[in-house]
């Protein structure tokens, strides 16, 4: 880095460069960078440390003058100063300011040191604006924004319109009447619906076929149990039928104790005779005192019935 | 004698060829099925969990419009947007197995984008979305049943559309309740896709014209029993309608920057009437 300058000499100031003419020119006939409104005039020019045009501020009037610049994030401190006003070329001298807001802030103070208090204020200030407008852009960067994207009136217009001729050709409740009609008569709905009606009329037909077929089963059942009936009342031929009889009292049996069934479907004699085997052993055993209670009534029913009918047999 | 009547011409039977439209004998479209995103949803091997969300800042119609949204899917749950970036979303529903995600744009109180995003995986598709139609505006509209509605997806030609149509049908769950007599039709006409949703009932031809005239016609129609009668079907729209019109098709989830799309739409598509993409 380069040592600071010492300030110019007045003299030379007043022979190379007229300020005081130029300030005159600017401010009272025409300047290109000048803004006006109402209430202030702006600067537009790009050294400009205020951005306001006055005397102070203008960087044409000014020979000797200081200001900070942003080139892609990066500051830069520019200094004019009258020696080398000769070459245009060179007559900004730039230094880098580190992106560390307070060292950025000791290379001001030591370049500017001998200069007007004015633009090492000025100067000053500007740092600090430009340093938090990059942080809050490198900020801005990160966050996920939504992109606007222009709508063309022309093509939103086409769009209805070709949308509007698609919906007519589309026949919408057409179509989906068709596809349902098609899903019923392919079966998608299994058997939810009565449809078709033929093929419903023909499983009524079926059903109605097959009550009528129930009925004359009935009908052909009925006078076969009155003859059952009938002869149950013969006691003349009860041999014969004996076995159903049984049966009956077995089912009533089997209604208290399972058990009791499985003996009798050998036959009559034989479980009758198996039957008070068992009642002995059971009698024997103390470890049966609340089944035997259950069966006592049970065996009273049936035992009497089949010793008659041994008897009556033999 | 004059010759036969000819077809008359109209830009469905006169479409520019397009080499992708689907095939029923299309073995690689097949394989492409067996293995794509939703193959695991069309193998019953998971039902549709749905997360729908609007814009950053969105109109009170836009939340109306997803209120109706929530009554036509099923398993569809509505989380407030809040500040959230959709890739932030994108990891929450992934961690919360949700299936889908769906986001409704609005622009000057008026829904008009849609973004389905399939998860976790799966494509993520953009529409712009107009004509909507809210249910209370439908005039004799009824009201739906929670049973599960069955999907009618038409029109789905191209390979494009077939993908369309399959993620479409991923966002509602595999087992239909037929009883409930409900129907959600995507009705693609020219890349446009026709949102409607309708209660239907089938009935004879001839009884509903009796209900319709009153009963006049009982007399006459007491003799013959078994005669052929034409079964018609009846709709009843539920609402809401809408229309979507693909964007753009991204393979893998939301990625704006990074992202592969499968097909975006250009300008330069629209030159010509007879071409579509679906």
């Amino acid at each position: 880095m380069t040592p600071p300058r010492p300030p110019p000499l007045l003299s030379l100031e007043f022979d190379m460069q007229h300020d005081e003419v130029i300030w005159q020119v600017i401010n009272h006939n025409h300047c290109s960078f000048k803004a006006r409104t109402q209430t202030q005039n702006f600067c537009r020019n790009v050294y400009n440390v205020t951005g306001l045009c006055n005397r102070s501020s203008c960087p044409l009037a000014n020979s000797r003058y200081a200001t900070i610049r942003e080139h892609d994030g990066t500051l830069y401190l520019y200094m004019k100063s009258i020696e080398r006003a000769h070459t245009p070329k060179e007559l900004w001298e730039r230094v880098k300011l580190p992106r560390n807001y307070a060292k950025a802030l000791e290379i001001i103070d030591k370049y500017l040191e001998f200069w007007p208090k004015f633009l090492v204020h000025k100067n000053k200030q500007r740092l600090t604006k430009m340093t938090q407008y990059l942080i809050r852009k490198r900020k801005l960067a990160l966050k996920v924004r939504e992109k606007l994207v222009t709508m063309p009136a022309k093509q939103v217009k086409r769009e209805a319109r070709r949308e509007a001729k698609a919906e007519v050709a589309a026949v919408l409740d057409k179509a989906i009447e068709k596809e349902l009609l098609q899903r019923l008569q392919s079966g998608t709905y299994g058997d939810i619906y009565n449809f078709p009606l033929k093929e419903y009329q023909q499983a009524l037909d079926m059903e109605e076929l097959e009550e009528e077929q129930e009925e004359e089963e009935e009908e052909e059942e009925q006078p076969a149990v009155e003859y059952v009936e009938y002869e149950m009342e013969d006691e003349e031929e009860l041999e014969d039928f004996l076995p159903r009889e049984l049966h009956v009292g077995k089912l009533s049996s089997v209604q208290e104790d399972e058990d009791v069934g499985d003996d009798f479907e050998d036959g009559v004699k034989t479980t009758a005779g198996k039957r008070t085997a068992l009642l002995l052993d059971k009698d024997a055993s103390s470890t049966f005192p609340k089944k035997r209670k259950k069966k006592a009534h049970v065996e009273i029913e049936y035992e009497g019935e089949p010793e008659d009918m041994q008897q009556r047999l033999l | 004698m004059p010759p036969p009547r000819k077809a008359p011409r109209t830009i469905e039977n006169t479409r520019e060829a397009d080499e992708t439209i689907a095939q029923p004998d299309d073995g690689e479209l097949h394989a492409e099925d067996a293995t794509d995103e939703f193959s695991a949803h069309f193998n019953h091997e998971i039902t549709p969990q749905l997360l729908i969300t609007s814009s950053r800042w969105c109109s009170t119609i836009t939340i109306k419009f997803i209120a109706e949204l929530l009554k036509v899917l099923p398993n569809a749950h509505y989380y407030k947007r809040g500040s959230y970036e959709i890739k932030q979303i994108v990891k929450y529903a992934k961690n919360r197995n949700f299936t889908a995600i769906i986001i409704v744009h609005d622009n000057r109180k008026d829904p008009n984008g849609m973004l389905i995003i399939c998860l976790p995986e799966g494509p993520t598709a953009h529409f712009k979305l107009s004509s909507l139609v809210l249910s209370k505006k439908i005039k004799g509209h009824g009201k739906p049943t929670s049973h599960l509605p069955e999907l009618i997806l038409n029109n789905f030609t191209t390979r494009i559309g077939h993908r369309v149509g399959r993620m479409m049908a991923s966002l509602f769950p595999q087992q239909p309740n037929f009883r409930g007599r409900r129907v959600v039709t995507f009705h693609n006409q020219r890349d446009f896709i026709f949102f409607r949703h309708h209660r239907y009932i089938f009935e004879d031809k001839e009884a509903s014209a009796k209900l319709k005239k009153g009963a006049s016609k009982e007399s006459d129609k007491k003799g013959d029993k078994p005669r052929k009668v034409p079964i018609i079907s009846r709709l009843q729209e539920c609402g809401p309608r809408f229309t979507l019109k693909l964007l753009s098709l991204q393979n893998g989830t939301f990625d704006t920057k990074f992202g592969e799309y499968e097909w975006v739409h250009k300008a330069d598509m629209d030159t010509s009437r007879r071409r579509f993409f679906m």
